[in-house]
C-alpha cells in the first residue's frame, strides 16, 4: 500500500496515499460522532437504509442498460436517461387516465403491470430507434464520436418530449395499495419501498435467466466475447445488438414507472439527467460490463445516498447533511475511478477494453 | 461438379491488395489443403469464402450459387461452418453453451442428438461440459471448436490452422478427426502451415504465395514436388 520509500518517491502515489488516510478519517471520525451522539435511533437507522435500497434498486434498474450495452459494444450510453425520461414521461398519462376511471384503486396489480408493459415498450422503442438511427451507423468509428453524439442524442430526446407533452412537471397519481406502513417489531417499513424492492428484483431475475439460461442471452455473451466468431455460428450480430438496446431499455421503462410510484414528483422532460448519471456511477461502481456488479453498484449506491450523509457529513459538523446526497454519490464515482477502477465486481480491463 | 467454385478473387485489406487472383475448386467429399507461408493469403481466403470479407472482383460460387457477397451469419445456414484461426471458442460460456452457439442457426428438433454424438466423438468435451471454455487446455480447445462448427451440420469445414500451437501428439488427434469428419461425407477445406501433415491427409493441394496460386496439383504429387518439398516440407 504505501510504496513511496527515498528511491522510487511520486508525488502522485503519495497524493493518492494522503488522500486514501483522509478518507479513511473522515469516515471513521464522522462515524463515531454521529453513533456516540445518538442523535438517530436504531428504526431511523434501518428506514434510511429500507429508502436507500429502493432509491438504489432504481439505479440498478437503469444502470443494467449502461452495462449491457457496454458489455457488447464497449460503449456509453450517455442518453439512456433519457430513455428512462420517455417511459416513466409517457406513462404518467396513462397512470392518469387509469386513475380517472377508477381501475388503478380498483385493480392495481393489473394497472401497475399495464403501467409496466406499457412503460417497458415506449422506452424500449426509444433505444432500438436511437441505436439504428444515432449508434449503428458510427459503429467502427472512433469511440469518441458515438459518445458525442450520444450527448446530441440526448438532448434530442429531451426537447422531443418537451415539445411533446409540455414543460411543466406532472406527478404519478397515488395508488391506496401502495400506501401505509408495514410493522415489524417496532420497525414500521413504508410498503412503497417493500414494493419498489420487490418489483425491481423481480425484473432482474427475468434478466438474468434471459441472459444466462434462453438461447437469445447465450447469443448475447457470444456477441459480447467476439462478434467474428459469433458471426460464425449464424448469429445476426446487428439483430443481437439491437435486442440488447431493447431489453435495456424496457428495464429503464419499467424503472421509470417504479419510480414515479416510490416518488411521485418530479416527472419532467429533464428528470432523465440525474438518475442517469447515478445509475452510470452505479455501473461504474460494480464494474461497468458486469450484470450482477450494475445490480449491486445499484443497490450499494442507494443505501450509502441514504446512510453517508447521515453517519459521516452530520458527524464532521457539517450543515444540512442530507441535501448533500449528490455529494456522496459523485464523490463515490471519483474513488471509485480513483482507487478501483475496475469497480466492485469488475475484472481488470485489458488492454482492447479499456 | 465442385461444390464451391472460387473464381479469380481479388480481396484487399484496406488498400491492401492480399489476394490477387485466387482460383481453385473443390468438390463434394474432397479434403482439400491450402499450404503457404505466413503472409500468402491462406486466411483471408477462407475469410472471405466463408462470408467474413467480401472481394473486391470474382465470386465464390457454392452449391451453384454466388455467395461472393452473402454475410458470414447467413451462410451457416446454407452449410458452410468456419473453425476461425486460433480457435476463437467463447471462453467465458461454458463447453456445452458453445456447442449449443454452434447450432445456432438451426431450428430442427436433431439438436441434442447431435450433441450427444459430438460427446460420444470427444469424450473429454462430455467431462468438461460445465467447464468455462477458457479453463480448457489448447488442445481440449481445437477439439471443442471443431465440434462446434460441426454442430451447425456443415456441408462444407473451413478449418484454419488447426494444428497451431498444440504439442505433436495433440497434431495427430487432430487430423485423425479431421480424417473422420470427411469420411462421414462433409467436404473440408483446410489451411496449414504445417504442410507435412496437411498433404498426407489431403486429396489434393493448392500452393499459395503473395496473393496467388502458384502450385496446384494432387496432394501425392505435392508431397514429390521438388519446390514444395524444399520450402514447405524442409526436404533438401
Amino acid at each position: 500500500m504505501f510504496k513511496w520509500r527515498s528511491d522510487d518517491f511520486s508525488w502522485v502515489d503519495f497524493t493518492i496515499d494522503v488522500l486514501r488516510v483522509l478518507i479513511v478519517l473522515g469516515v471513521v471520525v464522522g462515524a463515531w460522532n454521529t453513533l456516540s451522539s445518538g442523535r438517530i435511533s436504531f428504526a431511523q437507522w434501518v428506514n434510511l437504509f429500507a429508502a436507500g435500497l429502493s432509491q438504489g434498486s432504481i439505479y440498478a434498474l437503469i444502470a443494467l442498460g449502461y452495462t449491457l450495452v457496454y458489455g457488447i459494444l464497449l460503449m456509453i450510453n450517455f442518453a439512456h436517461g433519457e430513455v428512462f425520461m420517455a417511459g416513466a414521461f409517457s406513462t404518467v398519462f396513462l397512470a392518469e387516465a387509469l386513475n380517472r376511471t377508477g381501475f388503478l384503486n380498483e385493480q392495481p396489480v393489473l394497472a401497475i403491470l399495464l403501467m409496466i408493459a406499457f412503460a417497458g415498450l415506449v422506452s424500449m422503442s426509444v433505444a432500438i430507434l436511437l441505436e439504428r438511427i444515432a449508434y449503428r451507423p458510427l459503429r467502427g468509428s472512433p469511440r469518441l464520436v458515438p459518445l458525442i453524439t450520444a450527448i446530441g442524442a440526448s438532448f434530442f430526446l429531451q426537447y422531443t418530449f418537451r415539445g411533446l407533452y409540455g414543460s411543466g412537471f406532472k406527478a404519478y397519481p397515488g395508488v391506496k395499495a401502495l400506501q401505509g406502513v408495514i410493522q415489524i417489531g417496532g420497525i414500521s417499513i413504508p410498503v412503497v419501498q417493500v414494493f419498489v424492492f420487490c418489483a425491481a428484483l423481480l425484473l432482474m431475475l427475468c434478466l438474468y435467466w434471459l441472459v444466462e439460461r434462453t438461447r437469445v442471452g447465450k447469443a448475447m455473451r457470444a456477441v459480447s466475447e467476439n462478434k467474428e466468431v459469433a458471426r460464425l455460428m449464424g448469429i445476426d450480430i446487428d439483430w443481437v445488438i439491437m435486442f440488447t438496446f431493447g431489453v435495456g431499455g424496457f428495464l429503464a421503462g419499467s424503472a421509470g414507472v417504479i419510480n414515479g410510484l416510490f416518488r411521485p414528483q418530479g416527472v419532467n422532460f429533464y428528470m432523465g439527467f440525474i438518475p442517469g448519471i447515478k445509475a452510470f456511477t452505479a455501473a461504474v461502481l460494480g464494474g461497468i460490463g458486469n450484470i450482477p456488479g450494475a445490480m449491486l453498484g445499484g443497490l450499494f449506491l442507494g443505501v450509502i445516498e441514504a446512510i453517508g450523509p447521515n453517519l459521516v457529513l452530520a458527524g464532521l459538523g457539517i450543515p444540512g447533511a442530507n441535501q448533500l446526497k449528490d455529494v456522496i454519490a459523485f464523490t463515490m464515482l471519483v474513488l471509485v475511478l480513483i482507487f478501483r477502477p475496475q469497480g466492485i465486481l469488475g475484472e481488470r480491463l485489458s488492454e482492447t477494453k479499456a | 461438379m465442385g461444390l464451391l467454385e472460387v473464381n479469380d478473387i481479388h480481396t484487399y485489406y484496406g488498400n491492401i491488395h492480399a489476394l490477387k487472383g485466387i482460383s481453385f475448386e473443390v468438390d463434394s467429399g474432397e479434403i482439400i489443403a491450402l499450404i503457404g507461408s505466413n503472409g500468402a493469403g491462406k486466411t483471408t481466403t477462407l475469410r472471405t469464402i466463408s462470408g467474413l470479407m467480401e472481394p473486391r472482383e470474382g465470386q465464390v460460387i457454392y452449391d451453384g450459387e454466388d455467395i461472393s457477397s452473402a454475410r458470414a451469419d447467413t451462410l451457416v445456414s446454407r452449410g458452410i461452418s468456419m473453425v476461425p484461426e486460433g480457435r476463437g471458442v467463447f471462453a467465458k460460456l461454458t463447453v456445452e453453451e458453445n456447442l449449443d452457439m454452434g447450432a445456432y442457426a438451426r431450428r430442427d428438433s436433431g439438436i441434442k442428438d447431435d450433441l450427444k454424438g459430438m460427446y460420444g466423438l470427444f469424450p473429454r468435451l462430455q467431462e468438461r461440459r460445465r467447464q468455462l471454455a477458457g479453463t480448457l487446455s489448447g488442445g481440449e480447445q481445437q477439439m471443442l471448436a471443431i465440434a462446434r462448427a460441426l454442430m451447425a451440420q456443415p456441408r462444407l469445414l473451413l478449418l484454419d490452422e488447426p494444428s497451431m500451437g498444440l504439442a505433436p501428439v495433440l497434431v495427430d488427434g487432430v487430423f485423425d478427426t479431421i480424417q473422420r469428419i470427411a469420411s462421414e461425407g462433409v467436404t473440408i477445406l483446410l489451411v496449414e502451415q504445417n504442410a507435412h501433415m496437411a498433404l498426407q491427409v489431403a486429396d489434393r493441394g493448392y500452393v499459395l504465395q503473395s496473393g496467388e496460386v502458384a502450385i496446384s496439383d494432387t496432394a501425392e504429387n505435392l508431397q514429390q514436388n521438388e519446390t514444395v518439398q524444399k520450402t514447405y516440407l524442409g526436404i533438401d
